[in-house]
Order: C-alpha cells, then sequence, then structure tokens
C-alpha cells in the first residue's frame, strides 16, 4: 500500500494543476470538477431551462403530429418591415444572424473578462445588449405584424393548408351557386362587401388577399397553404369559399389553434429570456465600470456567467428556428 | 486561472464561430427556400426523407458547436460535461415517445371523424337469430 501511494505522488507531481492528492482534497479550498461553485450552478440551471424549452418543443411536436393539416412555414414568415412581402424566411434568417453576432460578441467580452480588461469587457457587453435590443425589435415588429395584420391571435389561427383539391371561386360564381343552394346574401355594414349564409350560419366570401386583389392562383391543391383574410372593416375574418373536386363548396377551414398559441407562448419564453439577458448584462456592463469584479478578485467571474446564459439563448434560439421556421 | 491565449487567438475563435455559425445557418434557409421551390420554378426537393435529416442535422452540428466551443463545456472536466451531457439523452426517449402519441391522437381522431360521417343506420331486429314462432323452427335450426 505504502509504495502504491508513493508512486502515485511521484507521477502526479509533475502535473499538480490536474490531479489533487486526498491529502489537499481533505485539505478544503477544492472545487468539485474544478469549476466555480456559481459557474456549475449557472450550468445546472441552464440545463433545468433546457428541459423546460425541451418540454414546450417537444408538446409543439405532438400536436403538430396530432393534426392533418399545419400552416406551412415559408407561408406564414413571408412578410419583413418596409413593406416587404413574398420573402419567405428572410426576416427571421435576419434575426438569426443578430443573435450569432450578439453570441460572439459576448464571447469576446467573456474572453476580455478573463484578461481582466475592463474596458474590453464593457466593450462588448454594451454591443451585446445592442444585439440584444434589435433581436427583441425584430420579434416585437413580427408579432404585431401576426397579430394586427394578419389576425393570428393565441386563439385563433386562420393560417393553414389545404387538404383537398378545388378551384376559388369568384363573387359571381359564388352568388349563383348560393342562389341554387337557398344561402342568405349579406352585406358588411358600411362598406360595400357582400357575403353569404348556408343554414348553418356558415360565411361564405369571395377569396381575397391581403392586398384585397383575387388570388394569383385560383385552383387550389393539396398542401396549398392560405391564410383567412382578417377584414378590418367587418371586425372579422373572411373565409374566401371555394368548390371541391366533387363539386361541394366550401369555406376556408380555421388552421390548428394551438399553432398561434405554441408560437407565441414558444417565441415569448424565448423573447422573456432575451429580455432578461439583456438586463442581467447592463448589471454585469455597470458592475465591471464602478470596479465590483475588481473587487471580488474572481476574474469577471459574472461575465463568464452571463455569457454561458447568452449563448444558452442563441441554442434555444437553433432550436426554436428549427420547429417553426424551417420544419 | 491563468489565461493561454492572446488577444489574436481570441478575436481567431471568435470570427471563426460566427462564419461557421452563419454558414450552416444559410445553408439551412437555402435548404428550405430551394427545396420548397422558391427559388427555382418547379423544383422541389423530399421534405421527409431529405430536408428534414439535413435540417436536424446542421442545428444539432450548431447546438454542439455553440455548447462545446462558446460555451467552453469541450474544455471542463470529463464528469462535469457527463453530468450536463448525459440527462440530455431522455429526450431522445422524450422525443420519440411524445412524437409517437401525437400520431396516436391523429389516427384515434381520423378514425372517429370517419365514423361520425357513416351516420347511424337503423338496426333491425335480427330475426334469424330468434325463433318467436313454432313454424319458424324449422327454418331457422336447418342444418343443410
Amino acid at each position: 500500500m505504502a509504495n502504491e501511494t508513493v508512486i502515485e505522488t511521484q507521477e502526479h507531481a509533475h502535473d499538480h494543476s490536474h490531479e489533487v492528492n486526498d491529502k489537499e482534497l481533505w485539505g478544503g479550498g477544492v472545487e468539485p470538477f474544478r469549476a466555480s461553485y456559481g459557474k456549475l450552478m449557472m450550468w445546472y440551471f441552464l440545463l433545468s431551462d433546457a428541459f423546460t424549452f425541451g418540454g414546450f418543443l417537444i408538446a409543439y411536436g405532438a400536436l403538430r403530429f396530432s393534426m392533418n393539416t399545419w400552416p406551412v412555414p415559408d407561408f406564414v414568415f413571408q412578410t419583413a418591415p418596409f413593406g416587404i412581402d413574398h420573402a419567405p424566411l428572410i426576416f427571421v434568417t435576419f434575426m438569426t444572424f443578430v443573435l450569432i453576432v450578439s453570441s460572439v460578441t459576448v464571447l469576446r467580452a467573456v474572453q476580455e473578462g478573463k484578461r481582466e480588461n475592463k474596458s474590453g469587457v464593457i466593450r462588448w457587453l454594451i454591443i451585446t445588449v445592442f444585439g440584444g435590443a434589435i433581436f427583441l425589435a425584430c420579434q416585437a415588429w413580427e408579432w404585431t405584424n401576426l397579430i394586427s395584420t394578419e389576425g393570428m391571435t393565441v386563439y385563433t389561427n386562420p393560417f393553414s393548408a389545404h387538404i383537398e383539391k378545388g378551384k376559388y371561386l369568384t363573387f359571381a360564381e359564388l352568388e349563383k351557386e348560393a342562389n341554387v343552394k337557398g344561402w342568405k346574401k349579406e352585406k358588411i355594414a358600411g362598406h360595400e362587401t357582400f357575403y353569404f349564409v348556408d343554414n348553418e350560419g356558415n360565411k361564405y366570401f369571395e377569396k381575397k388577399d391581403h392586398h384585397d386583389q383575387l388570388p394569383k392562383k385560383m385552383e387550389v391543391d393539396l398542401a396549398t397553404p392560405y391564410l383567412i383574410t382578417f377584414s378590418h372593416h367587418f371586425h372579422d375574418y373572411a373565409p374566401g369559399a371555394y368548390k371541391t373536386e366533387s363539386g361541394e363548396v366550401k369555406a376556408e377551414q380555421y388552421g390548428p389553434k394551438s399553432f398561434g398559441t405554441l408560437f407565441f407562448f414558444i417565441t415569448g419564453f424565448h423573447g422573456f429570456h432575451v429580455f432578461s439577458g439583456v438586463v442581467f448584462m447592463l448589471i454585469i456592463a455597470i458592475q465591471s465600470w464602478n470596479g465590483t469584479y475588481v473587487a471580488r478578485k474572481n476574474g469577471y467571474e459574472m461575465v463568464e456567467k452571463v455569457g454561458l446564459y447568452w449563448h444558452f439563448v442563441d441554442l434555444v434560439w437553433v432550436f426554436v428556428f428549427l420547429a417553426f421556421y424551417l420544419l | 486561472m491563468g489565461h493561454h491565449t492572446t488577444v489574436k487567438e481570441d478575436v481567431g475563435i471568435a470570427v471563426k464561430g460566427f462564419i461557421i455559425l452563419l454558414i450552416v445557418t444559410f445553408i439551412e434557409v437555402g435548404i428550405a427556400l430551394v427545396g420548397n421551390g422558391h427559388i427555382i420554378e418547379g423544383f422541389k426537393l423530399p421534405k421527409l426523407i431529405l430536408m428534414v435529416p439535413i435540417m436536424i442535422a446542421f442545428s444539432l452540428y450548431k447546438a454542439y458547436y455553440i455548447v462545446s466551443i462558446f460555451m467552453h463545456l469541450g474544455h471542463e472536466t470529463k464528469g462535469m460535461a457527463a453530468s450536463i451531457v448525459l440527462p440530455m439523452l431522455l429526450f431522445i426517449w422524450a422525443i420519440t415517445a411524445f412524437l409517437w402519441e401525437g400520431k396516436s391522437w391523429n389516427n384515434n381522431q381520423n378514425y372517429v371523424n370517419d365514423k361520425n360521417k357513416e351516420g347511424v343506420k337503423e338496426v333491425k331486429e335480427n330475426k334469424t337469430s330468434m325463433i318467436q314462432t313454432k313454424d319458424q323452427m324449422k327454418t331457422v335450426l336447418s342444418f343443410s
């Protein structure tokens, strides 16, 4: 036994920083996993947060698998500020780009923290705060557009995709069909728009797109994405009428309600993380500036911890981006 | 804890990470746009067998890169890395189980919808199974 101990001590004498012998271990002051308490706990918080986000995204997957139809991402996310339209995924790619840049700038802040370079830490943290703020602003625009222009809310989802073939009806065709079936013709109060109501109270409108024009393609195919237009004169949705191949006249069906709920909940929860990160980084920038971390003599460890948190926010976005925008 | 890198090396790590993440993201978006027929008219890629696996693979690569290089987990002790990565294996079960469950809800719902469409038919009394008069005895209990 004694012999073995001697050999071990000799072996590790060369590399003291990597292994700790029993005597030193029981002497105290040795950190498990050679990481500080704060850093380790940040990692375990992030692990638990990963399971929270994972749970939400798995709920998204399960509900999506349980539906016969689902909104098509390149159709839902095709608008951008400054009147840009029909540009699928471009705006969200920009948002992702902003988040990647901010992830890199926070990496620079952590590196400068390890070098105990105060001005470098503050500079890169402030740049990262700007990145986070731009991301949040983009998300605010995206939400506003979805809610107020396109009419998607937590309760209603006007986005969907067709599950049968057919053809949209012009107003004249719709009126002809409605007369045969004996549907009532009604008018939007204070506006020259007519629609038809069948015996069960379903409303049938002439299909119009965002710009109040007939759609470019009147043919309806399997998996053709559509949006039930929200009429601002009418303060309600105006489902377009189409005729199926078997000759039935139908109105567009609302998409799965869970799409809107999950979208706002998950991107909102992520956005809340971004917002918290921005607040933390501002506080840490101020504390770097006033010398708190120099007094603590722990090598700007707080910057390293917020760096971990911010990278995690970027990591979650990788999967939110995958689930909602790419697949 | 001393640092072992120069400013130049640090900037190098940051720039390299930026370029890798950016290129991978552009490839993902490019596959989504080309594959769904937005770039070349009438050209689409098979979604389920090609696009979905590629995009999941690229996303996992991005996740690996962020965790290992940016979050520095690759340079921590093996025990620490394992205590964070191993619990993640639960996701393999969770994703499989809940997507399976979702598909099963879908099947059940469609089954119920189909049955509802059939409507309820009036069930007529099956006279052959019940002997009501003595005369019926011969016809019902024929063993021919």
